[in-house]
């Protein structure tokens, strides 16, 4: 069969005379934009819901500007000296201008929490301060440290040189378990104070065993999901979607009632002796609650995939393999497995990236041990109030997930991964 | 993920209202009894006399939707109901409406509203409705005889076997654990604004750390007590004093070391019903509706004129409310108020260090 | 020499032995009844039949899939019943060909050797000279997605032949290729066969693919063996009136036995003609039956017949020409579906729509079979 190409030495023409490529694209032009047309509602939604939401959430996480929008004369004056310049009467003078202004603006509050971030335990400083900056009168640097000696402390300088500019860093630091010295070298936090690498690890650690669990109890659902009889498959499958049908907290609060100390599964187990009355088991308010719990809640998210893939694996690979010589075992382990591996690696990427962003769960039934980075992200946005920081959390998260998607892809293949 | 669904609901169902009609006031409150207390006493009486609709709207915590509401510049709410701290803290940061306490009635006698109301009860930004407490509460069948009487036995696992439930957080659970460990209320702030003071008081936690069970939203201790989960719980006196009178579960509070404070209604900067607003917290704030709202809720009025107009428990009819309420004077010979504004400073620095100390198992 | 070997096949020496073997899925209706068959050792064996007649289940039941409801198959004497199908050494050739498609082709082929703990060397050159043997000798590292039908076939062979079984099943391997491709592989399947002198079970619904390819064929129907026979004699002689439709093109007229005499028989026609045939599995004079006529031995020249031989009227309704053959169809004796084929001879006429002649037929190459569409049980040679 003869082709013939575009790029030939004499451009290939129509019968009217234009070049073919031009009306190729004519023609095509229509078909082009009305596929966009169709697809323009979902891209407007997924940038308003997605795309912009995440973006502010990356933004807000190196952007804060509650002490630069409000105390532009000392901002003025970090611009104007380096680092390591030591503050001299100019800097309190802008200090004081600064610190009079946001009283009246009442203002100064977002600038104190901003500062006691960085520095805990100055919220006050600016606040109490304020109050008195309409009587401060120079020299500043005098009545300053006469009003508090703190105003004198390097780090107290150093958060402010930081803060001075809206954009920083500072909060993937803190996020991190580090700090930057008033020199400003990255160190980390006291050992009594870190808490987030730990955090992150346990979520993983957590999130990992809660997928492996449920991939060891959903393939054997999904593998009878798929070998039996229609009818029967069916029925299994509304059970199987059950849990989706009811509402994250009853399923939640279920658990309580059956794991707590007096719950059911330890009466039954006092009842058939096999624990003592004043051995009962700790089921929840431990990691063993928030695996149980969330296990349960993400068990169909593995076995949905598992069960597409499952489905379309024709029972003549084991026969095949069986023929051939090899035991079920081997015949499972060297031909099934394998194919059910896009499945698996779907399932355990959907549960395992959900289990990551569980928070309500571990909130309820995971007490002080089951307790995920999510729960302290919630803390930052719901009850600290420190945005910033829940973003950067949110944000590092984000980032972490995206590197085992990556990784993920590098081992196994994203092509590899089947839906359904 | 709840709570932002609730957060979504709170705020669409209060712009729906809020388009609806314009002789009305949207209130954001707590929820369950506490919600309850404020519609009988400040609600109803307030729309039978003003004929302003009472848009009742909820929230775990009232001050978080404020922050977002006023960033956004999508104010819904009018009047909210939050804690002391965050009241000084979103006033400070300029999100809070100033509220003159000129427009505050004065008490039945004539006292200005600045004198009637106790001390802390005012500030810049919010009008104080109650006063609560955060005390601790044992099952009355677990312990015969010999119940727990002092915040040092809430501490002693030896004498008063048992789990003990505890809230997931540093404030009133330190002070609480400084006062169990033998520091005089008066005390309890210049110690824990130490390191070694905050270390004394995770030791004290730290030799029962095994027997607590953590809660974190306030209805889950009365739950625990109730399911016989723990033997004590730390909890808000209002809670435990409505399972315990209200349902007849067999609680006993202990008001030996209860730590309390205040809450109050604040006004959102840019309120759409702003005059509304303030005609509302003033009506409620007066010492009827004030007094009205403690035999609700066992919250003791932040006024003093209002204390001898508390009568009975409303829900049974019979329980004089006086003695249940944080302010009745024979329950504050141990007692400490929230220092607020050490809190504000150190809220960050002591719940990292309080997470830390959790997670060092 | 086939046919000696077949004629050898008894029970005492036979490699594959069904015997009296059912099966029933649920308990109420056997899918398999009383199936008694045995294979000699090197036989091309093949089951034939419709879709639902037993065959399949028949193959699964050898391969180990599916277990017998009662009776007993065996192996080279050693009854398999009890034996697991992954020791039971054969290969097997799956419908569509069940290529493993996450290994290439040589990890395919390397499977059955490895699980039989067969040193990495030996595995390589068995492979390759599997490959070889069905002439993909370049195709070792490819997947099996990127190979043609034809050429997953001929992997799918020799996978079921690398570990040198002395039993292959091959379960309608040529079902999914298109008609040229197929009828190149028969042939390929049976050189491999006379080649390696193994012993081949193969299913299918082909009756061509059967008589091209088999030593001999089993015709089930309704779960019974209806015959069991080489290729000739099932064409030639059918058994029953289900053998004699199923295979090759047939004419049938119905009539009743007017005369019967040992080898031979006349049979009075629907129209009062009288024709003389063979009978097969009628008895008595006055029983209904049914004569099966081959096309291509329908005559319309007299010299050709033995004398005596009775002839009938027939009309001739379509006049087709096929190149090679001539096809006529005739109404006789009210059958207007009625198909004669003659050689396109430099002397052949050619016959005229509408004009009448007169037909006849050898008398042994008329079987006068029963009437009945299906026959019972009769027919499981032993």
């Amino acid at each position: 069969m003869a082709e013939a190409t575009l790029t030939g030495p004499t451009a290939l023409r129509t019968a009217n005379g234009t070049p073919l490529k031009a009306a190729l694209a004519r023609a095509s032009r229509r078909a082009r934009l009305r596929a966009f047309l169709l697809v323009a509602p979902l891209l407007l939604f997924i940038v308003v819901t997605f795309v912009l939401p995440i973006g502010q959430m990356l933004h807000r996480s190196v952007h804060n500007d509650a002490f630069s929008a409000h105390m532009p004369a000392l901002g003025a004056w970090f611009a104007a000296n380096p680092r390591g310049t030591a503050p001299d009467e100019a800097a309190f003078a802008a200090l004081a201008e600064d610190l009079r202004a946001a009283a009246a603006a009442r203002s100064i509050g977002t600038v104190g929490t901003r500062i006691n971030y960085e520095v805990p335990g100055t919220r006050s400083l600016f606040t109490s301060t304020a109050r008195n900056a309409a009587r401060l009168a120079p020299p500043y640097r005098e009545a300053l440290l006469a009003h508090n000696p703190d105003w004198g402390r390097a780090d107290v300088w150093a958060a402010m040189r930081g803060a001075s500019s809206a954009y920083s860093a500072s909060f993937y630091l803190a996020a991190l378990d580090l700090r930057r010295t008033p020199e400003g070298a990255v160190v980390r936090v006291e050992p009594g104070q870190r808490i987030y690498g730990q955090l992150f690890l346990r979520t993983f650690v957590l999130s990992a065993a809660i997928t492996l669990i449920c991939l060891a109890l959903g393939f054997p659902v999904a593998h009878l999901l798929a070998t039996l009889p229609l009818r029967r498959a069916n029925l299994l499958m509304i059970l199987v979607l059950l849990p989706f049908w009811t509402s994250l907290l009853v399923r939640t609060s279920a658990w309580i009632v059956l794991l707590q100390g007096q719950g059911v599964v330890n009466n039954v187990l006092v009842a058939l002796g096999l624990v003592p009355e004043d051995g009962r088991l700790a089921l929840m308010h431990n990691a063993t609650g928030t695996i149980v719990a969330m296990t349960h809640i993400l068990l169909p998210f593995m076995i949905l995939p598992l069960y597409a893939v499952m489905k379309t694996i024709p029972p003549a690979y084991a026969r095949a393999a069986r023929s051939l010589g090899a035991t079920s075992w081997t015949a499972f382990r060297r031909i099934y497995l394998p194919l059910c591996a896009p499945g698996i690696g779907a399932g355990a990427m959907l549960v395992f990236i959900l289990a990551v962003g569980y928070y309500i769960t571990p909130a309820l039934v995971g007490g002080a041990s089951g307790q995920l980075i999510s729960n302290q992200i919630a803390y930052h946005m719901q009850t600290s109030l420190n945005w910033s920081l829940g973003a950067a959390l949110a944000t590092l998260l984000l980032a972490a997930v995206l590197a085992l998607y990556w990784l993920y892809d590098r081992l196994v293949g994203i092509d590899n991964m089947k839906l359904g | 993920m709840h709570l932002g669904t609730l957060l979504a609901a709170t705020a669409l169902a209060a712009g729906l209202a809020a388009t609806a009609a314009a002789q009305e006031v949207v209130v954001l409150g707590w929820g369950g009894a506490y919600t309850q207390s404020q519609v009988e006493a400040y609600h109803k009486p307030f729309t039978a006399a003003t004929g302003i609709r009472v848009v009742s709207v909820d929230a775990d915590n009232p001050a978080t939707p404020i922050k977002a509401q006023v960033e956004a510049g999508n104010v819904t709410i009018d009047v909210a109901s939050v804690e002391y701290a965050d009241a000084v803290r979103l006033c400070d940061e300029g999100l809070l409406e100033v509220i003159d306490h000129a427009i505050l009635a004065p008490a039945p006698d004539g006292t200005p509203a600045t004198e009637d109301f106790l001390p802390g009860m005012l500030t810049d930004c919010m009008v104080g409705t109650d006063v609560f407490a955060t005390v601790y509460a044992y099952d009355k069948t677990k312990f015969g005889d010999n119940p727990p009487t002092t915040i040092a036995d809430f501490f002693d696992t030896a004498r008063f076997p048992g789990k003990r439930g505890v809230r997931r957080g540093a404030k009133a659970t330190l002070e609480m654990a400084l006062m169990g460990d033998g520091v005089p209320a008066d005390q309890v702030y210049s110690v824990l604004a130490t390191p070694e003071g905050v270390e004394r008081a995770l030791a004290k936690l730290g030799a029962i750390k095994s027997e607590i069970v953590w809660w974190t939203a306030g209805s889950q201790p009365v739950q625990l007590l109730a399911d016989g989960e723990v033997a004590m719980t730390i909890g808000w006196n209002g809670r435990l004093f409505n399972a315990a009178v209200g349902e007849g579960k067999p609680f006993a509070i202990v008001w030996d070391g209860q730590v309390y404070e205040s809450e109050g209604w604040v006004i959102p900067k840019g309120a759409p019903n702003l005059e509304n607003a303030l005609k509302f917290v003033a009506f409620s704030t007066a010492t009827e509706p004030l007094a009205r709202a403690a035999e609700w809720i066992s919250y003791g009025p932040p006024r003093a004129s209002s204390a001898p107009l508390v009568g009975v428990f409303q829900l049974d009819g019979k329980t004089p409310m006086g003695p249940n309420l944080p302010t009745s004077p024979e329950n504050l010979t141990n007692a400490l108020l929230s220092d607020l504004d050490f809190w504000v400073d150190r809220d960050a620095e002591l719940n990292e260090r309080f997470n830390a100390w959790l997670l060092a198992n | 020499m086939r046919e000696t070997e077949v004629a050898a096949a008894n029970r005492d020496d036979a490699f594959v032995v069904f015997d009296r073997v059912q099966k029933s899925y649920d308990g109420a209706t056997l899918v398999v009844k009383d199936l008694n068959l045995s294979i000699a050792k090197g036989e091309f064996l093949t089951m034939l039949g419709p879709s639902g007649s037993g065959k399949t289940t028949c193959l699964m039941m050898l391969a180990g899939f599916e277990t017998a409801t009662h009776g007993e198959i065996r192996l080279a004497g050693r009854p398999l019943n009890r034996v697991p199908p992954h020791k039971r050494g054969i290969g097997m050739v799956f419908q569509n060909y069940a290529l493993f498609p996450h290994m290439t082709v040589g990890e395919n082929l390397a499977f059955p050797l490895e699980v039989r703990g067969i040193g990495r060397a030996e595995r390589e050159a068995r492979v390759a000279r599997a490959l070889d043997m069905v002439q993909m000798g370049g195709f070792a590292a490819r997947r099996p997605a990127q190979l043609s039908g034809g050429q997953q076939q001929r992997i799918a062979l020799a996978r079921a032949l690398v570990f040198d079984p002395a039993l292959v099943l091959m379960d309608e391997p040529l079902g999914a290729l298109d008609k040229q491709l197929r009828e190149h592989m028969q042939f390929e399947i049976k050189h491999l066969h006379d080649r390696l002198g193994i012993t081949v079970v193969y299913v299918t619904h082909d009756q061509g693919e059967a008589l091209t390819m088999s030593d001999r064929i089993a015709v089930f129907d309704d779960g019974v063996v209806q015959q069991l026979a080489s290729p000739e004699e099932l064409y030639e002689r059918p058994a029953n009136s289900f053998v004699a439709r199923f295979i090759g093109e047939n004419n049938t007229l119905p009539g009743r036995i007017e005369t019967i005499s040992g080898e031979a028989c006349t049979v009075r026609l629907a129209d009062g003609a009288l024709i003389d045939a063979q009978p097969v599995n009628v008895t008595r004079a006055g029983e209904a039956t049914m004569v099966s006529i081959r096309p291509e031995r329908v005559e319309v020249n007299p010299a050709r017949l033995p004398p005596g031989a009775h002839m009938v009227e027939a009309e001739v309704l379509e006049f087709i020409y096929m190149g090679d053959l001539f096809r006529v169809r005739l109404n006789v004796a009210g059958n207007s579906d009625f198909v004669m084929k003659y050689r396109n001879a430099p002397d052949a006429g050619r016959l005229a729509p509408g004009s009448r002649v007169r037909i006849g037929w050898r008398p042994e190459d008329c079987r006068a079979l029963d009437a009945d569409s299906r026959t019972g049980g009769s027919a499981a040679p032993g």
